[in-house]
Order: structure tokens, then C-alpha cells, then sequence
């Protein structure tokens, strides 16, 4: 058990740590980065189900029979750009709410809205 | 065994070798600028070896040439990023230590 | 034990401490080098996993581009974190635990690692992608062959969402927000003699590269997506050492704005192009009908292309969004 399945526990380990920062950071930047750990993971996860005992890239060469699954590469290789295009969207909302709020804390940010809206202090 | 797979098993060693004692350093230097020097050392002795060690195994001539290109530019880049993260560090002035002061 | 899962748990075991580092680092320039740390070695354990394609993208992609617009923010914002509060620390730990139990519990249903006879090995389309993609298209390397050709659609889609992201970030931080403050004269990196010889000799190699990995992708590992990031990173160097300027002056703005949309509307042109010539969307045999394999390889090709062409605009112009952003504070 612990033999075949080790290196799935060990990506769940590794996603948990990374929605943990996501969760509990209140700093934004924190948070993105938290959030790409947490996507690596999962590839890594992806990655680990498409492997093969003896497997090699799935790049088809002569006197080569075994082959790892291609699938979950083109998967994951697309998610890789898509993610660092979604983080780059991230990334400029944290810009432009730091050029508004003067602050990356969510308590921070909060706490301004509300005393906005209340109009104690605007 | 062959002669050749001997040398590149030694040289293999030797990569490994520098780049443990540039680990080592990393730790265990006392300022910035001597941890870039351990750090120099990991990029240039440790890796030239190993690429070389890696060049003795190949047996076609395409991947050896790929592995001369990847060690003319690890000739090239990294002493330029040794060369530009010390240069950064003394114009923010920072300061080398001597020999009696603490650890930074 | 063999060396390989010795390996594995060696390279797990790195992983675990930078990211445990990462949590516990209040100084975000550092925690933003041990996320490219953290990437790299992703990266070596991909290989090692036989997604040698997905390597590449990880390395091109953790290491340069995110690690640059990470950096690019925190010069623009604060790079120094709040003390996590601990009512906020205990609620956090709680749902990891239970999530992570929970998925632990589920992981044993799963095939055991490195199993022939798991169901995606077992469907009948493993043998196509392997198989009868020699015949189809006659493409050593099949993750191109499923990329751009047998899963097409699939790609165009995840296209259209970095195009997207793209022109929202353009539109968020872009020359059309701008505000127009005197331009802050900060220190460039040009002024370092030996860097700015060294990228300079550099950077026709990198584009240099970019190409072959776009053209060679059908043999080895590569393909649009790592080109399209290669050759962005290298207008990213270009920028970053001679200043936002210059790179201008060779990429101007108005070129990449022709450029982002071009790449996506040739992917789609193809495919309405396959369509008027009488077979479904992005069915390259319709491209040669006499030789179908060369058909379908030059509708690869072609989409290849156009995947390069609108990822490295998208990155090359968020790129500038970003350093633009500094420039006019």
C-alpha cells in the first residue's frame, strides 16, 4: 500500500500546505503564491497518474515498447501557461487594489470598506 | 568496464563532490560575499564536471553536442550572475565581514 | 527500494521544506525565490515522471516568467507581510486536516503508482495516441501530435483563456490607465558593464532557441507553448536590462497589440479554413487530401505557430504592463 501509493500522499501533502497559506495568509501577494503551490501540486498529482513502471517519455522511438500516458501531459503542460496567465490577472488586480488601498492585508482592505460604508471615516 | 566509463564515473564524483562543498558553504559562510563564492563554485566546478562526466557516456554525436552548448552557456551565465549579484551588493553597500565579527 | 522512488522521495522531501519555508516567510522577495526553487525542482521530478514536455513548460514558465511578474509587483507594492494572526492560523490547520484526510482516505482507491492496467492505460485511445498517430500523422513526439491535433479544440479553448487573461491584464494596468506622472529615472541594470555585454550577446541565441523548440517540437520535447515563453523570456531579459524603453523602441506596443490577437485568429482560421474545404473543425486531412499524413502535419505546424505567436505577445505585453506600471508612478 504505502509502496504503490506513497507519491500520491506526498502531492496531497504538498497541496495542503499550499491551501493552507491560501487560507490563513491575509497578505494577497501570500496568497497567489500559495495558490500556484497548490496548482503545482496538482500537476505533480496528474503527472503521477500518467507514469508507467519502466515507462520513457512518450516520444516514440525504435525498440522502445513501454510509454508513459501522453495525455495528462498536454493536459498539464496547457494548465502550466494558463496558469501563470490567470496569475498574472491576479497579480494585477493586487496592483491596482494596493494603488487604491495602500495596503495588500485583506484585514486591511476590509476594514476600510466597512468604514467606508458606515461613513465613519472616508 | 572501460577506461572512459571509469574517468567519467570519477568526474561524475568530482561534480557531485563541488557541488555538496557549495551547498556546505551556502550554509556555513559568514556574509554574502563568500556565499556567492561557495555558490560560484556549485554552478561552475560542479556542474562543468558533471556535464563533462555526462559528455564521456554519450554515444551519439547530437546529444554531445547539446551538452557542449549547455556548458558554453553555463560558461558564460553564471560567473555574469556571480559577477552582477556581488557588484549589487557593494553598491547597496554591503559590507564584507572580517575576520572576529558575527555571522550575518 | 530502487533508486528511482529513492529519488522521488529525495526530490518530495525538498519540495515539502520550500514550501514550508514559503509559509513561514514574512520577507516576500525570498519567499518569491524559493517559489521558483520550488518550480525548478517540480521540474526535475516531471522528468523523472517521464513528462519531459511538461518539464520544459514548468521550468520556461515557473522559473522565468512567474518569478518575474512576481517581482515586478513587489517592487510596485509592499514586500514585507503582516504577522499572521493566530485566530486566523487554527481555522486554516482545521480544513487542511480535514481535506487532507479526507484525500488521503480516497487515494486508496486509486491504481497503485506506476501500474500498466490502470483505466486511462486501458482505453482504447491510448492506442490511438501511440499507436495509430504513426500512421495518422507519423510525429515521434505524441504529446504534439495530441496537443494540436487529435485534442485541437481542447488547445484553441485553453487559448482563448491566455488571450483573455491577457487583455484583462492589459486592461487593468495597460497605456490605457496610465497616469501620467513625471517618469521616475531609476537604476538600470545596463549600467552593470558585464550584463549588459552578456545579454546582449545572449538574446539572439535565446530567440534563436525559442525557434528551434517551436519547429522541433514534433521530434522532441517542445512545442508553441515553451517557444511562445522561451522568446518571451527573452524580450523579459532585454527589458529588464536595458530598461522598458528600449524594448519598446524594437517591440513597440502597437505591434503586440496586432500581434496577441493574430496567433488566436489563425488557430480559428484554420479551423474554419478545414471546414469550408469540406471536413469537420481542425481536420487537417482536408489540408492535403492526397496525403494525409503531410496534411495533418502542416495543420500542426501551422498551429504550433500560432500558439507561439499569441502566448509570448500575451507574456512579452504583460510583461511591459507591469514594468510600465512602475515607470509612471
Amino acid at each position: 500500500m504505502i509502496g504503490s501509493h506513497y507519491v500520491y500522499w506526498l502531492t496531497f501533502a504538498l497541496m495542503m500546505i499550499g491551501l493552507y497559506v491560501v487560507i490563513s495568509h491575509g497578505n494577497l501577494i501570500k496568497k497567489l503564491i500559495g495558490l500556484s503551490l497548490f496548482q503545482v501540486a496538482v500537476f505533480l498529482f496528474y503527472i503521477s497518474l500518467g507514469k508507467v513502471d519502466g515507462g520513457t517519455a512518450p516520444i516514440i522511438t525504435e525498440g522502445t515498447q513501454t510509454y508513459s500516458h501522453p495525455l495528462p501531459h498536454v493536459l498539464i503542460l496547457t494548465a502550466i501557461v494558463v496558469g501563470v496567465a490567470t496569475l498574472a490577472v491576479g497579480l494585477a488586480l493586487v496592483v491596482r487594489l494596493f494603488e487604491s488601498y495602500g495596503s495588500l492585508e485583506e484585514d486591511e482592505i476590509l476594514r476600510r470598506d466597512t468604514t467606508d460604508r458606515d461613513g465613519v471615516a472616508s | 568496464m572501460t577506461v572512459i566509463e571509469v574517468l567519467s564515473g570519477v568526474l561524475l564524483a568530482a561534480g557531485a563532490f563541488f557541488v555538496v562543498t557549495g551547498a556546505v558553504g551556502l550554509v556555513r559562510f559568514p556574509d554574502f560575499y563568500t556565499r556567492i563564492h561557495a555558490v560560484g563554485v556549485t554552478d561552475s566546478a560542479g556542474a562543468g564536471l558533471i556535464l563533462l562526466g555526462l559528455l564521456l557516456r554519450t554515444t551519439e554525436w547530437e546529444v554531445g553536442l547539446r551538452l557542449l552548448i549547455i556548458l558554453l552557456f553555463m560558461v558564460i551565465t553564471s560567473p555574469t550572475a556571480a559577477h552582477t549579484l556581488a557588484q549589487a551588493a557593494r553598491r547597496d553597500g554591503v559590507p564584507v565581514w572580517r575576520a572576529g565579527d558575527t555571522r550575518r | 527500494m530502487t533508486a528511482f522512488v529513492l529519488v522521488n522521495i529525495s526530490l518530495f522531501a525538498i519540495l515539502g521544506a520550500t514550501a514550508l519555508a514559503i509559509t513561514r516567510m514574512r520577507a516576500l522577495y525570498e519567499a518569491t525565490m524559493l517559489t521558483a526553487l520550488f518550480s525548478l525542482v517540480t521540474g526535475s521530478l516531471f522528468v523523472l515522471l517521464d513528462a519531459v514536455d511538461v518539464a520544459f513548460t514548468e521550468a520556461a514558465v515557473g522559473v522565468g516568467i512567474s518569478t518575474v511578474l512576481l517581482l515586478g509587483v513587489l517592487s510596485l507594492t509592499r514586500s514585507r507581510e503582516a504577522v499572521t494572526p493566530r485566530r486566523r492560523r487554527l481555522p486554516a490547520a482545521l480544513v487542511v486536516l480535514f481535506a487532507g484526510g479526507a484525500l488521503g482516505y480516497a487515494a486508496q482507491d486509486l491504481p497503485p503508482f506506476g501500474s500498466a492496467t490502470t483505466p486511462v492505460r486501458d482505453h482504447p485511445v491510448t492506442e490511438t495516441y501511440l499507436v495509430q498517430s504513426q500512421q495518422d500523422m507519423g510525429i515521434p513526439n505524441t504529446v504534439t501530435s495530441v496537443l494540436a491535433s487529435y485534442r485541437g479544440l481542447d488547445t484553441l479553448g485553453e487559448l482563448v483563456v491566455v488571450f483573455t487573461a491577457g487583455v484583462t491584464v492589459l486592461l487593468l494596468l495597460g497605456p490605457l490607465t496610465r497616469r501620467n506622472h513625471p517618469v521616475k529615472k531609476d537604476l538600470v541594470l545596463a549600467d552593470y558593464r558585464v550584463l549588459r555585454v552578456v545579454s546582449g550577446v545572449l538574446m539572439p541565441f535565446i530567440l534563436l532557441f525559442a525557434l528551434y523548440v517551436l519547429f522541433h517540437g514534433d521530434y522532441g520535447a517542445g512545442g508553441g507553448f515553451q517557444a511562445g515563453v522561451i522568446f518571451a523570456s527573452g524580450f523579459v531579459l532585454y527589458g529588464l536590462v536595458f530598461g522598458l524603453d528600449r524594448v519598446q523602441q524594437v517591440l513597440p506596443q502597437a505591434v503586440l497589440w496586432v500581434l496577441i490577437p493574430l496567433g488566436l485568429l489563425l488557430f480559428m482560421g484554420l479551423g474554419v479554413a478545414t471546414v469550408l474545404l469540406g471536413g469537420s473543425f481542425l481536420d487537417y486531412d482536408t489540408l492535403r487530401p492526397d496525403d494525409t499524413a503531410a496534411g495533418q502535419r502542416l495543420g500542426i505546424l501551422l498551429v504550433e505557430t500560432a500558439i507561439g505567436l499569441t502566448v509570448a505577445t500575451v507574456m512579452t505585453s504583460v510583461f511591459f504592463s507591469f514594468t510600465g506600471r512602475g515607470a509612471s508612478r
